[in-house]
């Protein structure tokens, strides 16, 4: 059994073994984890610059000479840290399959076609609000060989940078109703449901755009920095 | 009272994170490495003693005067102190940083030179967080965070010279079995 970080609520972060999801099974620890009090090392982290972003970076439907087919779609929503306060210039970077559910990687072996206008990647530095805005296709659902018949629910994957290098996240956002959920090991490794829940995206149309595009709003929380320092450690 | 938010869940990172995460590590080679770099080489390795072809670490330590970045002032692009690295066919890595000086911790005491590091893999549903010190350090004896690890694992943080004169060492990140590397919990 591995302890849980000292900082994670039970129930709401998956255990390093979970084995319906098989691949986790010989790449996870077996000793115990050794929780510590953070130093200036995990109190820092890296800050990233508005010169690593390009225009259309987070308009995946616009990194090509034409358009992407399949369902296109706004993803938005707001980087929060465990007080509710914006996280402000936080490096967001997402990877997705194309509508099809292929991914524009050498590995991915579905028989299902690429999109020659559609490379499934993006990032961008959230605002002083903490805000995101994607635009992109609905990735599709796809097979993979965990078990037989093991289908993937649609999903954009995030990674985030917060305040601190322990507030770093990578996740997996998922859409509201898809039935493949209930079905899959990577989010049913969660034990919490209502965790679980939370990294389904919300349909917002409110900020869907007739005629042109639905809305999904998607709020990530990020650790905040611990407030357990080493003993006579300096402050 | 206010209510805390829980922080959401972490999932795997995946097999096909290359396809976005690439580009950092193509960034900084574009900005080649800093005159005073090491480098670190070494592999990944599962339970099975098997390689890991497809991990992406990240790599966060201190300037060499043991100093991290001011927050409030971001780089143009590219933060120092951070590296990303991906593991190749025989889940291999290698990547040049500017190796960290001590770092101050409370009063006349510091932490040994140390890269804090991220393990993020298929099969991996939430990151590893580990530590890598260096092998011709004196301050690893008594490094406060060394000194919690009992004495017949800490072998498993300290990175081995390879080549002094050119600044390698190797440092090898065993997921799990006899030899399994120290991970910890913040």
């Amino acid at each position: 059994m591995i302890e849980s970080p000292a900082a994670a609520i039970p129930g709401t972060q998956p255990d390093f073994c979970f084995p319906p999801y098989v691949s986790s099974i010989s790449r996870s620890p077996r000793l115990p984890l050794i929780v510590l009090p953070d130093t200036l090392t995990e109190r820092s982290g890296p800050v990233f610059g508005h010169g690593l972003i390009q225009a259309n970076d987070n308009d995946l439907t616009a990194q090509h000479d034409g358009d992407p087919i399949g369902e296109r779609i706004f993803v938005h929503g707001r980087v929060l840290d465990e007080d509710g306060r914006p996280v402000r210039g936080a490096l967001v970077e997402v990877w997705q399959a194309n509508a099809a559910g292929r991914y524009r990687h050498k590995a991915d072996g579905y028989n299902a076609p690429l999109d020659p206008n559609f490379s499934g990647a993006g990032r961008l530095l959230t605002d002083d609000q903490g805000r995101y805005f994607l635009k992109t296709i609905k990735p599709g659902p796809y097979p993979w060989m965990n078990h037989p018949n093991a289908w993937r629910p649609s999903h954009i994957h995030f990674s985030l940078f917060g305040a601190g290098i322990l507030s770093r996240l990578v996740t997996q956002m998922y859409f509201p109703g898809d039935p493949l959920q209930p079905l899959d090991p990577i989010f049913n490794s969660i034990p919490d449901p209502s965790a679980r829940q939370r990294l389904v995206s919300r349909l917002d149309m409110e900020r869907s755009q007739p005629q042109y595009a639905l809305a999904f709003e998607f709020d990530i929380v990020l650790r905040g920095r611990s407030e357990m320092p080493f003993e006579g450690a300096a402050r | 009272m206010t209510t805390r938010l829980i922080p959401s869940s972490s999932q795997t990172v995946g097999p096909f994170f290359r396809i976005c995460l690439e580009h950092l590590i193509d960034r900084q080679q574009m900005s080649g490495a800093a005159a005073d770099s090491i480098v670190l080489s070494g592999r990944v390795i599962d339970g099975n003693g098997a390689p890991v072809p497809d991990a992406v670490l990240e790599f966060w330590g201190a300037d060499a005067s043991g100093s991290y970045p001011d927050p409030g002032q971001p780089p143009i692009d590219l933060p120092s102190g951070f590296c990303r690295a991906a593991t190749g066919s025989e889940g291999l890595f290698s990547f040049s940083i500017v190796k960290p000086g001590p770092v101050v911790h409370g009063d006349g005491c510091f932490q040994a030179p140390h890269l804090l590091v991220l393990v993020f893999a298929r099969g991996l549903l939430r990151h590893l967080i580990t530590r890598v010190y260096f092998d011709d350090e004196e301050g690893n004896e008594s490094d406060p965070v060394l000194l919690q690890v009992a004495a017949n694992r800490r072998q498993t943080l300290i990175a081995r010279t390879a080549d002094a004169d050119a600044g390698e060492y190797h440092w090898d990140i065993v997921l799990q079995g006899e030899s399994e590397t120290v991970f910890f919990a913040w």
